[in-house]
């Protein structure tokens, strides 16, 4: 018997990893040089969890799928052309200030607030989704602190699989260490799930899915509400990138093995 | 599956294709088709009531217009440039650059002609003689730096109180605009796979399949390409898109056309050092480095980014053509060099140019289609400007397809005719092709040539110009047989180079005197890493190959393999066969190997076919 479920997903949108990303400061403290440039991506755990969650919302007829993300909305329409072309959802725009920097409290809050607030949405069917990561900050905390202001208590962290049961219970795989799977059975909704990766490839780009989700998304990001999110103390005393370093060398006629070792060997000096 | 199978609509009858009914259907998101879907918008704007403007697809409904963009992004457009922008003004009188990252209004222009300081460039005797004089009274005419800036900048040339631009940026700009009008919807990441065609009538278009493996076959996840039936298919992928070269291939091109003159752009975004006095808005054209027949630019853009490159054209008849080199090349030249060396790379980035103008024109309408932009001849190759010509023939088929929308028409090629192409006959575009449809001319024989050949063209506004027959695009690569003994012993030198890993190409270019590249990983970094920290190009999975070779036995046999030499993201390498092998993930989509092929099965058409594909560049800085 399939389970009918609510599943909000929370996925901010961040710059595409391909970028060449600077960190700078400004006025409203750090922030990301020509970010607004850049283009975006949906954040790609996030991401995951909404292929995962369009697949659930698939397998369990009556179900309903929001994606609540909150960025500029210039942005946010730019993202939802790609992304709109995936997998069939409802958007819920939020206006607001683009990056990884905000404080992840208000940010958590200005999610809540608007989750709460979604017509129709029955919290004792919501299962709540997002990244365990993100590719912003990997902090990795506002996910649990938007369940925790709704209320949800059943939370799981780096979950790559959910498999529900008739009764409404579902079993849930979270990443720990060593390359395994830690098992729960959790016993219904309402639940938060920050997933890792899943295991569904990326959705093919469908037309008539874009087409279909079009209709709603340029009237929900017409009326987007504006979120003005505050520091509450927040400061930050540096900020930096991952060092990063690039060594290119054409090589021929080396074997798999030995590029293998003088990986491992070059590893080995860092 | 070629593009002109879709010709065949029963060709593969096994597979279930999804179809859908729009009004219109546009292939490819550029400066032209921004510019028709603006017009369009803007008048459903001014009353959307108008019911003219209701759908027949789907009755009660607004016009459903419906844009699939090849690249991953609409914002991944590859040019920065330099414009008048007349037509864009038009469209946008309130016009606030402020709004556009990256853009800026000319204030100053200036022409360079750059010598070689270096003494490896390819230069005829005449040429070496007046550089001698040149250098002689250098002091006298204003030489500096090994470039002498000519007094004024022919008017012909002339961009001032033009725009500075990003065509990422731009397009991503006019593309939110679009959008949030509500009328248009613009899909990227969506290649279209060519027209459907019911006889000589197109019907609409075909989606690139997706969940195929290298060559096209289904496999895991296999979706076919969606049908997408429209009664206005609007054309403006561009000189190398699938349903352009389809067309063309399918009603041929008008008396006397063909598409035989190309370059490839080939730029940098670089981050100018703090403190630099270079303003934005400020042009720089250049010729004579880093080859005679080479032209390079620099336009300034806001926040110290500037947009610096060059022009390799397909009558540099050397088979070694290696745009990025050259570039490098370029940018190190003394003139160039003192105001960017300590800047830092930000992005790369190349693309095809059709070259030959009016004489490249295909039919611009047929029944249920129209073509405009680029691929449809509208480049000024006088003036070096296609943005704005491109732009303003989408305003014009704009124009033409409200009015047919009024007067309860359908999209007939009688009626486009009447509509669009007579528009576009009356306008400054056709205006302008016409004084430069020869302006090219001489360029065949040499710079000097070339460059008289412009000049006439130029300043007697097209009256007067050289006679030139020019010859298929794989002609004009001299085959290496065909070179002196000195050039032989060249190839033998660069053999020996090859044997170490490294390019034919590039090795050619070190053994004929060009000084190796002196990597310091922040603004002169390999063509690979240009592909990661300047390019960032990708692909997604589960498309074909859109670079193929007709005929492979040809390409072991050619000895050049220039399209190995040209290819911008070196995509294309000798795999262990001898023919060159296609690395999907690698490229940029910029067709260079399309018209850099020296051999060709059918004496016209070069023995490359260039598809629809996704992927590319993933910057929005170009």
């Amino acid at each position: 018997m399939a389970n009918v479920l609510h599943i909000v997903v929370c996925a901010g949108i961040v710059p595409d990893p391909l970028q060449t990303l600077e960190p700078v400061t400004g006025p409203n403290g750090p922030g990301l040089k020509n970010e607004m440039v850049l283009p975006a991506v949906l954040d790609p755990w996030a991401a995951s969890s909404l292929y995962e969650a369009a697949q659930l919302a698939a397998k369990n007829p009556g179900s309903k799928l929001w994606l609540v993300s909150l960025g500029p909305k210039a942005k946010l329409q730019q993202v939802m052309m790609t992304v709109a072309q995936k997998v069939a959802f409802e958007l819920v725009p939020i206006d607001g200030p683009i990056g990884g920097f905000p404080d992840a409290h208000a940010t958590a809050a200005a999610l809540a607030e608007s989750i709460a607030a979604l017509p129709g949405l029955e919290r004792a069917k919501l299962l709540l989704f997002g990244g365990w990561e993100s590719a912003t900050r990997g902090a990795g905390v506002t996910l649990q602190l938007v369940g925790e202001r709704l209320g949800i208590t059943d939370q799981f962290q780096g979950v790559d699989q959910i498999t529900l049961s008739d009764d409404g219970s579902f079993e849930v795989l979270e990443r720990v260490e060593g390359g395994k799977h830690q098992v729960s059975v959790c016993a219904g909704t309402p639940a938060v799930l920050g997933w890792a990766t899943g295991n569904l490839a990326e959705p093919r780009n469908n037309p008539q899915i874009g087409m279909s989700n079009m209709r709603t998304i340029m009237p929900a990001l017409a009326k987007a509400r504006a979120a003005k999110l505050d520091a509450n103390g927040l400061s930050y005393v540096s900020v930096s990138l991952p060092k990063q370093q690039r060594e290119t060398r054409v090589v021929k006629d080396l074997t798999p093995d030995e590029i293998a070792a003088e990986l491992v060997e070059w590893i080995g000096a860092e | 599956m070629s593009t002109s199978a879709i010709v065949e609509e029963q060709a593969q009858p096994l597979i279930e294709r999804q179809s859908m009914e729009v009004d219109i259907a546009c292939a490819g998101f550029g400066p032209a088709m921004g510019g028709f879907l603006t017009t369009l918008a803007h008048a459903w704007n001014e009353n959307p009531a108008d019911p003219a403007f209701e759908s027949k697809a789907a009755p009660g409904m607004p016009l459903q217009v419906l844009c699939y963009e090849r690249a991953d992004e609409i914002s991944a457009g590859v040019s920065g440039v330099v414009t008048r922008g007349q037509a864009i003004r038009s469209s946008f009188p309130a016009l606030n650059l402020a709004e556009i990252p990256m853009a800026a209004e000319v204030k100053s222009e200036r022409v360079m002609y750059l010598l070689d300081p270096v003494g490896a460039s390819r230069r005829s005797l005449f040429l070496r003689v007046a550089d001698a004089a040149l250098r002689l009274v250098g002091s006298m005419v204003g030489l500096k730096d090994h470039a002498f800036t000519l007094p004024w900048t022919p008017a012909f040339l002339n961009k001032h109180s033009g725009l500075v631009l990003s065509i990422g940026q731009f397009n991503q700009w006019v593309g939110s605009q679009l959008m949030a009008t509500g009328l248009v919807q613009i899909w990227p990441g969506s290649p279209v796979a060519g027209p459907l065609l019911s006889g000589s009538k197109v019907d609409g278009v075909r989606l690139a399949d997706q969940g195929v493996e290298k060559y096209g076959a289904p496999t895991d996840g296999f979706m076919a390409g969606m049908d997408v039936r429209a009664q206005l298919t609007v054309v403006g992928d561009g000189p190398v898109g699938a349903v352009g070269q389809a067309l063309d291939e399918k009603l041929g091109l008008p008396e006397g056309h063909a598409h035989r003159e190309w370059a490839l752009g080939m730029k940098f975004v670089i981050e100018l050092p703090e403190g630099t006095t270079l303003e934005p808005g400020t042009v720089w054209h250049s010729f004579g480095y880093p080859e005679p027949e080479i032209f390079g630019f620099l336009y300034v853009h806001p926040e110290r980014l500037v947009s610096v490159g060059i022009f390799v054209p397909s009558w540099l008849h050397d088979p070694s053509r290696t745009a990025y080199r050259y570039l490098q090349h370029y940018i190190q030249h003394p003139a160039l060099w003192k105001v960017l060396k300590d800047g830092t790379l930000r992005s790369w980035g190349a693309k095809s140019l059709e070259e030959s103008g009016r004489h490249g024109e295909p039919y611009l309408c047929g029944d249920g289609f129209a073509r405009i932009g680029e691929g449809s001849g509208s480049t000024n190759m006088l003036t070096g400007s296609g943005v704005d010509e491109a732009w303003a023939t989408g305003t014009q088929l704009g124009e033409a397809v409200i009015e047919l929308l009024r007067a309860g028409k359908p999209f007939t090629q009688e009626n486009l005719n009447e509509s669009y192409e007579k528009r576009r006959r009356a306008s400054w575009v056709q205006q302008g092709a016409r004084e430069a449809e020869d302006a090219r001319n001489g360029f065949q024989d040499g710079l000097v040539k070339g460059m008289i050949g412009m000049a006439l063209a130029g300043l007697t506004k097209g009256k007067l110009s050289l006679n030139a027959k020019i010859p298929a695009a794989h002609k004009q690569i001299r085959p290496f047989a065909a070179q002196p003994v000195e050039g032989l012993k060249l190839k033998n030198a660069a053999a020996l180079a090859v044997a170490d890993g490294r390019p034919l190409h590039d090795a050619l270019l070190t053994a004929r005197g060009w000084p190796e590249i002196p990597c310091d990983g922040r603004l002169l970094v390999s063509q690979q890493d240009a592909l990661l920290i300047g390019g960032k190009v990708q692909a997604m999975p589960g498309f074909a190959d859109h670079v193929t070779f007709r005929n492979v036995g040809l390409c072991i046999g050619c000895e050049e393999k220039t399209c190995i030499a040209m290819c911008s993201g070196q995509a294309i390498t000798l795999g262990e066969d001898g023919a060159p092998a296609f690395e999907r993930e690698k490229c940029v989509h910029c067709g260079a190997c399309l018209w850099n092929c020296g051999q060709s099965p059918d004496g016209e058409r070069s023995n490359i076919e260039f598809r629809a594909g996704a992927g590319g560049l993933h910057s929005a800085e170009n």
